[in-house]
C-alpha cells in the first residue's frame, strides 16, 4: 500500500447473480485528499464500486482497504464514510436541521456540539433560515445541498457521491459543481464522485477513472486523459474525437508510422509506444480542434479531401461534418473566421493535420 | 402577470371566461357521480339518519292512547307520591278499552321497558275490561274501578312511568345504552344494578378490538416487511397467503377454525400426540378462541395498508441512515418506523373499527360472556324487535368509531391515513 492512498481496491470482483460479473478484477487506489471521479456509461459498475466501498455490497473476491486496513467485515454504519445518494435520501419526516443532526446524534455528541456543527454546516451550504423546513419544502438544488451537508457534517475523511447532480437542470448543475469543488478545496476531504457526464468529470476532478464494463480503462488527470488516452475507448469517451480505422504500412525513415486509412488515403503518424508491423489493423484518433481547413491545410503533413456533409452553427465556432470517402467522416471544429467563407453543404474542403496531432492505437 | 395588474373590466372578463370554461366540466363530473350520490344517500345516509331517529322515537303510547299521553304530558306532579288527576284515569280507561289490540300490545311492551311487570299489568287489565261501567265521570270512579282490577293502578310509580313513555321523543334508549335512566322525579340516575350491562359490553368490545388490533400490528408489521423485501416468487406466495382469507367465505373460514380448535380438533390431537398436554385445551367457544379467530380474520386489514406504505419507501433511506452511522436498529426506530406510521395508522384504524363492529364470527366462536356490542345490536334488532335499543347501541358504536378516527387523524393526519401523502 502506498502511503498517500486512503482507499485501495485489490483484485475486487463482484457478481450479483453468480453468472454475470459486474466488476472484474478491479484494482484502484484513491489518494488522500483528492477528488476522484468514476466516469463511465450506464451499467459500467460505478455505483456497484461505490456501494462496495460504502459497505452496502460485498465483493465476491478481492479486498478493499481503507487506510491500509481491510474493511469487508465492517458494517456500513461503522465505516464512517459520508455518502450522497443520487436521489438525496433526505429523511422526509425530519426538518433540515434534524437531518443534519442525525449523524451527530447517532454518534452521541453533546447538544451544544450538535447545535454548533449543524449551524456551521447550514452556513457552509448557504441554507440559513431553512433549518426548520421539511425536505419537501425545498427546491431540488436546496435538497442537494442538505444532502451534501449531511454527508459532511460528521467530518468523515472520505465522502462518496453517486451522480448527485443528475436530477438538476444544467445551470444549477454547473453552479453546484463549482460549490462542491469549493467545499472540497476548503475541507481537504477525499471525495469519490460518480458521474456519466464527461464534462462534469473534466470540470471537477483531480483524477478520473474511466470505467468500461466493470474495469478501469484508464485512471489519470483530466488533461492526461484528454491528451494521452490509453485506448480507443478512452479517446472516444472523453471529448470529441475523430477515430479512423486503417491498416499499418510500417514505419518510414524518420520513425513515423504509415497508416492506410479505409478511405484509401495513407497518412503518417507518430506513436510513442512503437508502431505495429505492416498489415496490422490500426485506429488513429485526431481531435477536431487539431484539424485545419482550407489553405492552412496545405502545409500539413497529412491532407484529406472531403465533402461537407453537415454544418452546425454554435456561436463562437462552427462544427462541420466532412465525408472523406470510404464510409468515413471527420468532424472539424473551428471559429467561423478560419473558413475562407461560410461552408456550404456539398462543397469540397481540404483538411490537414500533422504527424503529432493525433494518437495511434493498435 | 397577475389579475390585479389589469383593469377591472378585463379582470372580470377573464374570470367570466374561466367560470364558463369550468361550468361545463363541473356539470359533467357532477352528472357522472350523480348515481353514486343517490346511492350513498339512500343506502348510507338514510339508514344512519333513521337509526338516529329510531333511538329517540317514542310513538307507542301516542298511537295507542293519544289523549292519555297528551294529558300525562301536561301533568306536572309535585312529588313522586302524587297520582295524576282523575280525568287522566277516565280518559285512559275509555281509550285503552277502545284501542286496537296490537297498538295496546306495543304500548305494553314499551311500558315494560320502564317498569318490568307493566306488560302483564296492562294486558291482564285489558282482559277484564270487557264492559265499562256507567258513571265513570264521577269523582274517583275510574280510579277505583282500575284499582279493583289491580291495585297497582293506585301506585304512583306506574303513572310516572307512563308519563315518561308519553312524549313523542324519549332519551330512554340512549340513557339505557350507557346504563342510565330517568327516575320518577325526572333526574338522570344510574340504572338499577341488575340492568347495568351496556358499559361492560362497550368496554369489553373496546378491549377486544384493542387486543386484536395490537396483535395484528405485532404480527402484521414484520409480515408486511417480509412481503416487501422477500425475493420475487416468495413475496408473491406471501401476498396470496395474506389475501386468501379475503377470497374464502367468512363462514367457511370460521367453521375451519372450529374444526381445528375444538376439543377433539387437529391442534389438540397434535399437542396430545406430542405429549405436550394431558387434557385437551379449551381453544374455542371462549375468549382464547375469539382472539385466535379474530386476529386471523383481521390480519389482512392490517397487512395491506402496511404493505402499500412500506412498498413506497425506497431502500436508500435505510442505506442513508447506515451511512450516517446509525445501527440498523436505531435506523429502524428513527427512520423506517416513522415513515411507516401512516400505514400503521390506517391499519390500526381499519382493524379496530371493523373488529369493534364484528358480529358473526364472535357469535360463532366465543362464549356468551365474550360477546361484543354487535351481538347485542343484532339481538335487539332480530330477536326482541327493540329498534330503540338496537339504534341506541348502534349510535354508541358509531360514536366510538368516530372518536377512534379522530384520534388516529390527530396523531397521523387525515391525508396520510387516506394514503394521499
Ligand atoms: N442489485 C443488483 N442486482 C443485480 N444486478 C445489479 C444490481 N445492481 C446493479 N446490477 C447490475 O450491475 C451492473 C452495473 O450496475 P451499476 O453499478 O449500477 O452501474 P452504473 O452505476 O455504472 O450505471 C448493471 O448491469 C446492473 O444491471
Ligand atoms: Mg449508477
Amino acid at each position: 500500500m502506498e502511503p498517500g492512498n486512503i482507499v485501495e481496491f485489490v483484485g475486487v470482483q463482484k457478481t450479483y447473480d453468480g453468472r454475470t460479473v459486474v466488476i472484474e478484477n478491479l484494482s484502484l487506489s484513491v489518494r488522500q485528499g483528492e477528488f476522484l471521479t468514476l466516469l463511465g456509461g450506464s451499467g459500467s459498475g460505478k455505483t456497484t464500486t461505490l456501494m462496495m466501498l460504502a459497505g452496502f455490497e460485498t465483493p465476491t473476491r478481492g479486498h478493499i482497504l481503507v487506510k491500509g486496513k481491510p474493511i469487508e467485515h465492517l458494517p456500513p454504519h461503522r465505516r464512517g464514510i459520508g455518502v450522497v445518494f443520487q436521489n438525496y435520501a433526505l429523511f422526509p419526516h425530519m426538518t433540515v436541521a434534524q437531518n443534519l443532526a442525525y449523524p451527530l446524534r447517532m454518534r452521541k455528541r453533546s447538544r451544544e456540539e450538535i447545535q454548533s456543527k449543524v449551524g456551521k454546516a447550514i452556513e457552509m451550504v448557504r441554507l440559513e433560515g431553512m433549518q426548520n423546513r421539511r425536505p419537501s419544502e425545498l427546491s431540488g438544488g436546496q435538497q442537494q445541498r442538505v444532502a451534501l451537508a449531511r454527508a459532511l457534517v460528521f467530518e468523515p475523511d472520505l465522502v462518496l457521491m453517486d451522480e448527485p447532480l443528475g436530477a438538476l437542470d444544467k445551470t444549477l448543475r454547473e453552479h453546484m459543481q463549482y460549490e462542491i469543488k469549493q467545499i472540497h478545496r476548503e475541507l481537504g476531504v477525499t471525495m469519490v464522485y460518480v458521474t456519466h457526464d464527461q464534462s462534469e468529470a473534466l470540470a471537477m476532478s483531480d483524477r478520473i477513472a474511466i470505467f468500461e464494463r466493470g474495469a478501469v480503462a484508464q485512471i489519470a488527470s483530466p488533461q492526461e486523459l484528454y491528451e494521452q488516452p490509453a485506448s480507443v475507448f478512452v479517446a472516444g469517451f472523453i471529448g470529441e474525437n475523430n477515430i479512423l480505422s486503417g491498416r499499418s504500412e510500417g514505419t518510414d525513415d524518420s520513425g513515423r508510422g504509415r497508416v492506410l486509412l479505409d478511405c484509401g488515403r495513407t497518412v503518417r503518424m507518430r506513436s510513442a509506444d512503437g508502431f505495429a508491423e505492416a498489415g496490422r489493423p490500426l485506429k488513429i484518433a485526431v481531435r477536431p480542434e487539431h484539424l485545419v481547413v482550407g489553405s492552412a491545410a496545405r502545409d500539413r503533413l497529412n491532407q484529406c479531401e472531403g465533402k461537407i456533409a453537415d454544418t452546425t452553427y454554435l456561436g463562437d465556432h462552427l462544427r462541420a461534418l466532412v465525408d472523406i470517402g470510404g464510409g468515413q467522416t471527420m468532424v472539424v471544429r473551428k471559429p467561423l473566421l478560419d473558413f475562407a467563407r461560410p461552408p456550404v453543404i456539398g462543397e469540397k474542403i481540404l483538411i490537414g493535420w500533422n504527424e503529432g496531432d493525433g494518437r495511434v492505437f493498435a | 402577470m397577475t389579475l390585479t395588474d389589469r383593469d377591472g373590466t378585463e379582470t372580470r372578463a377573464i374570470r367570466h371566461a374561466w367560470d364558463r370554461a369550468g361550468k361545463r366540466r363541473r356539470a359533467t363530473s357532477l352528472l357522472l357521480v350523480a348515481p353514486l350520490l343517490v346511492y350513498v344517500l339512500l343506502a348510507f345516509m338514510l339508514p344512519i339518519g333513521m337509526m338516529l331517529y329510531k333511538a329517540v322515537e317514542n310513538v307507542e303510547l301516542l298511537k295507542a292512547v293519544p289523549q292519555t299521553a297528551a294529558a300525562l304530558s301536561r301533568w306536572t306532579p309535585q312529588d313522586q307520591g302524587e297520582l295524576p288527576p282523575d280525568a287522566v284515569f277516565t280518559t285512559f280507561l275509555q281509550e285503552v278499552s277502545a284501542a286496537p289490540r296490537n297498538l295496546v300490545g306495543e304500548a305494553a311492551r314499551r311500558l315494560n321497558y320502564e317498569v318490568s311487570g307493566y306488560r302483564t299489568l296492562l294486558t291482564s287489565t285489558i282482559r277484564k275490561l270487557r264492559t265499562l261501567p256507567d258513571g265513570l265521570a264521577e269523582e274517583g270512579a275510574a280510579r277505583r274501578f282500575l284499582a279493583d282490577i289491580d291495585k297497582r293502578w293506585e301506585e304512583p310509580g306506574y303513572w310516572h312511568a307512563m308519563k315518561r313513555a308519553s312524549p313523542a321523543y324519549t332519551p330512554y334508549y340512549m340513557l339505557a345504552a350507557v346504563d342510565l335512566a330517568v327516575d320518577d322525579t325526572g333526574r338522570i340516575v344510574q340504572a338499577p344494578e341488575e340492568q347495568r350491562t351496556y358499559i361492560d359490553i362497550l368496554l369489553r368490545t373496546l378491549k377486544t378490538a384493542a387486543v386484536v388490533t395490537a396483535a395484528c400490528v405485532l404480527l402484521g408489521y414484520p409480515l408486511a416487511n417480509l412481503m416487501v423485501v422477500a425475493p420475487r416468487p416468495f413475496s408473491i406466495a406471501l401476498i396470496i397467503a395474506v389475501m386468501l382469507p379475503f377470497w374464502t367465505s367468512l363462514l367457511a373460514r370460521t367453521s375451519a377454525w372450529i374444526v381445528l380448535l375444538q376439543r377433539e380438533g387437529l391442534v389438540n390431537s397434535l399437542l396430545g400426540s406430542l405429549g405436550l398436554i394431558r387434557e385437551p385445551l379449551e381453544l374455542i367457544f371462549n375468549t382464547t378462541g375469539l382472539y385466535i379467530v379474530m386476529i386471523h380474520m383481521m390480519l389482512p386489514f392490517m397487512v395491506l395498508p402496511l404493505y402499500s406504505t412500506m412498498k413506497g419507501i425506497p431502500s436508500h433511506f435505510m442505506k442513508a441512515s447506515a451511512s450516517l452511522g446509525a445501527h440498523p436498529v436505531r435506523g429502524f426506530l428513527n427512520v423506517y418506523l416513522p415513515m411507516t406510521l401512516p400505514g400503521v395508522g390506517a391499519g390500526v384504524l381499519l382493524t379496530f373499527i371493523v373488529t369493534a363492529g364484528y358480529y358473526i364470527t364472535p357469535s360463532l366462536v366465543a362464549s356468551a360472556r365474550d360477546q361484543m356490542i354487535g351481538y347485542f345490536i343484532a339481538f335487539f334488532a332480530n330477536t326482541t324487535i327493540n329498534w330503540g335499543m338496537a339504534s341506541a347501541l348502534g349510535i354508541i358504536l358509531l360514536v366510538c368509531t368516530v372518536v377512534v378516527y379522530f384520534l388516529a387523524a390527530r396523531t397521523v393526519g387525515v391525508r396520510q391515513l387516506a394514503g394521499l401523502k
